[in-house]
């Protein structure tokens, strides 16, 4: 249900970037999201298309990159897929590496033009 | 053209959460985050807490709520400064809809600040208000798996509140199944058993709040 106020942010920041580089239009965004951010992706990317509407991201292809959590033991390695912060193994205290990502990575843009 | 990008995309919601987290410590002010499902015990719990606390301590209250009022009306009626935020429709309080219902609240002079965000196990987790603490609130009728199947809550909370104990003898909520799920999904999380109702547990409760308050005002 947040992913609207996620994907509210996520225009922010587009509109502020494509401002900052001149761009005429935005066509693709890449985003990471981690698989323990609690975000459904196609919730977000509904609730991005809905807002981007009339403005500089319409239209614009959201690429959601989906990141697994993976735990480290410094005794039984790295385990994958897991929502415990323990080994499943030996249930000492892991590591988290990821899985908590909410992320922009880049965007594909097409600038103004003017000049060139 | 490809233009590269990294930023967290919550990093506006960080930035005004850490500038309440400023404000907060300049005058010198407990701030906890109560999360929880709707009818987990978040407003009876603070309800609860203000009783026992409001003779010690100057406590004021911030009450997430999509629509109506009848929390704070539930908190007013105990004496203590209260804020409603209605967030028409957001299932969650972010630092800038607390940063605005800190504008109707006299922070002079408060020493506890009680922030019930709205009834939602999953959304209030990813957004920081500039809070000391989060702590969540769970009852025995929700089930004992719940820290399967939202972590992220767990994960993110210093506290957790079991409540509706007295029920026990009527559910199946095995207690010490639901807090090695929760001990595991956040090995550091410290685990109070309550019932709001019969008052068992509360004193733990606040013994645990009046610590973190000492430590923090002045």
């Amino acid at each position: 249900m947040h992913e609207t106020a996620i994907a509210q942010n996520l225009l922010e920041i587009v509109k502020e970037q494509a401002l900052l580089y001149g761009a005429k239009r935005v066509t693709r965004i890449r985003i990471k999201v981690g698989a323990l951010s609690g975000v459904v992706p196609e919730a977000l990317r509904f609730a991005f298309q809905v807002l981007s509407r009339g403005g500089v991201a319409e239209g614009a292809r959201l690429e959601i990159e989906e990141v697994p959590s993976r735990i480290r033991c410094e005794d039984c390695g790295v385990f994958e897929g897991t929502p415990f912060l323990v080994c499943p193994n030996c249930g000492k205290l892991a590591e988290l590496l990821s899985g908590r990502e909410l992320e922009i990575e880049s965007m594909e843009i097409e600038d103004g033009g003017e000049g060139s | 053209m490809e233009v590269k990008v990294v930023k967290d995309i919550l990093e506006a919601n960080e930035v005004i959460a850490e500038e309440n987290r400023r404000l907060f410590e300049r005058e010198g002010l407990y701030v906890l985050n109560l999360m929880g499902a709707p009818g987990a015990g978040k407003t009876s719990l603070l309800e609860r807490t203000i009783e026992l606390l409001k003779d010690r301590w100057k406590v004021g209250v911030l009450e997430g709520d999509i629509a109506t009022t009848r929390d704070s009306e539930r908190i007013a009626s105990y004496g203590v400064p209260v804020v409603q935020i209605n967030t028409g429709g957001a299932c969650h309080l972010d630092g800038n809809m607390v940063r605005g219902g800190l504008g109707a609240l006299e922070l002079k002079g408060l020493e506890v600040l009680f922030v019930e965000n709205v009834g939602n196990l999953v959304c209030p987790a990813e957004f920081n208000i500039g809070e000391d603490d989060k702590a969540m609130i769970l009852s025995v009728t929700e089930g004992d798996d719940k820290p399967l199947k939202y972590p992220l809550m767990f994960q993110v909370s210093s506290l957790l509140l079991l409540n509706k104990i007295d029920l026990l003898p009527y559910v199946d909520f095995d207690v010490e199944r639901f807090k090695e799920y929760a001990r595991r999904v956040n090995p550091q999380i410290e685990i109070i058993e309550i019932s709001c109702k019969t008052g068992q547990g509360l004193s733990d409760w606040v013994r645990w709040l009046e610590l973190r308050i000492a430590q923090k005002v002045k």
